[in-house]
């Protein structure tokens, strides 16, 4: 399990399950890295903000972890971690390597929209 | 809400933190101001294994600590935020994070750190995580048996062309002088290994790829030739560059844009410090960092309780 405050998808069934219950969903799929635990902590900080997002955590190496790492749109995929936004169940944004919160809220607002 | 502090750190890297540490000791109220992740450059280590008294540790780790430490004492850390003002100028100093909160402070110690250098080429942005990586623990396993290359000629980037090699089927160092800076042991043991080459006085000029990392074009810089080269991947280990944007005209940068200290870590602003990699200096280490932010905050702690004596050492 990663050591991070975010809600940990440890099985498959647990990443079906998240996207059903939620409407916008954002995993980061990772280890505990360098690249990786940035993108972990802005997930922390803004979780409260974004109260229409269900934020989580997944570990790359984990055998269920294949539901993020087989997407066809982590493809093409080389750095960790692999962040996937999903809408009603639907993938709808990307990334690969680390990101900033910039990078994450200019996605979340593009892609959910945020309740007041 | 109260929201002025005996002293605000810009910075919660190692010497931000350390700062943070130092003076929330010393019963000053104090404020740590982070754009990024709390840790800095040292979370970006996998292993730190020449800190004092600690064999060993991960960056993360040792930053969650330093972390931990500072707040138990009573540092305030906001993190992930923006800096989009800041007046150092007057007694009291002003920063603005956000657009919309503005904190003030008797004295500022600056400790922003660096980041890591990107060759700025064409491709480069679009295929970072792509084929593109400055990260080889993170990144190293999605090459295994591919054909790669280091793009540096330090510390970093020998050993990591060497600890690369564990993974890729060859290994191609590009480096743009002719000879190494780093550690002589690093290049030997770089010039044994048989998987890796070399490629001297080149550079990237353009990654090429849709989807992935194809192919790079590599220049000769004596002849001006280009070259492609088809590329598995493509890692980047070229040095930092100071944090330092938002203070050019603020206080005093050199022509590197690092910012100029005395020896008790004042700049050329009353009232300022500051320490660890946004400062000049030769050795960028964990341990400078925290020896600058030590020095840095006791500076301020002697500024703050006998203002007279504003930049001038007594000693």
């Amino acid at each position: 399990m990663l050591h991070t405050n975010l809600t940990h998808v440890l099985t498959e069934q647990e990443h079906k399950q998240l996207l059903q219950e939620n409407e916008n969903v954002m995993i980061c799929c990772g280890r505990m890295g360098p690249m990786c635990i940035p993108v972990y902590e802005v997930m922390e900080e803004i979780e409260n903000e974004y109260k229409n997002v269900k934020f989580a955590d997944m570990e790359f190496d984990s055998p269920d972890a294949k539901v993020i790492r087989n997407l066809p749109e982590c493809r093409s995929f080389q750095g960790l971690p692999f962040v996937v936004y999903y809408k009603n169940g639907q993938v709808v944004k990307a990334t690969s390597s680390i990101q900033n919160k910039e990078q994450v809220t200019t996605i979340l607002d593009a892609n959910f929209v945020k309740q007041n | 809400m109260n929201n002025h502090y005996n002293v605000i750190v810009i910075g919660g890297g190692a010497a931000g933190l350390t700062a943070g540490i130092y003076l929330s000791r010393a019963k000053l109220s104090t404020l740590i101001l982070n754009e990024g992740t709390v840790g800095g450059q040292m979370v970006l280590t996998h292993e730190i294994a020449n800190y004092p008294g600690i064999e060993s540790i991960s960056g993360y780790q040792l930053a969650r600590n330093m972390k931990a430490q500072a707040q138990k004492f009573g540092s305030v850390i906001k993190s992930n935020l923006k800096i989009t003002a800041m007046d150092l100028r007057n007694e009291l100093k002003q920063i603005t994070v956000n657009g919309n909160e503005t904190y003030t402070s008797n004295a500022v110690i600056i400790a922003t750190g660096g980041k890591s250098r990107t060759i700025g080429v064409p491709g480069e942005e679009e295929l970072k995580g792509k084929g593109i990586s400055y990260c080889a623990t993170c990144d190293g396993d999605f090459f295994q048996d591919k054909e790669i290359i280091v793009v540096g000629g330090g510390n970093s980037a020998l050993e990591e062309a060497v600890s690369l090699t564990k993974y890729a089927a060859k290994v191609t160092i590009v480096h743009q002088f002719d000879h190494f800076q780093a550690f002589e042991h690093y290049v030997e043991e770089a010039k044994n290994n048989s998987k890796i080459d070399f490629v001297m006085e080149s550079k990237i000029v353009e990654f090429i790829g849709n989807e992935k990392l194809t192919s790079v074009k590599v220049q000769d810089i004596k002849t001006g030739i280009v070259e492609e080269r088809m590329i598995d991947g493509v890692f980047i280990f070229i040095g930092y560059v100071p944090n330092t944007e938002k203070l050019e005209g603020v206080i005093e940068l050199n022509q590197w844009k690092e910012i100029v200290v005395d020896k008790n870590m004042a700049a050329n602003v009353t009232g300022v410090y500051a320490a660890g990699d946004s400062i000049a200096k030769r050795y960028r280490q964990v341990t400078t960092a925290v020896a600058d932010g030590t020095i840095a905050a006791l500076s301020a702690a002697d500024y703050i309780n006998e203002p007279t004596l504003k930049n001038h050492d007594p000693y």
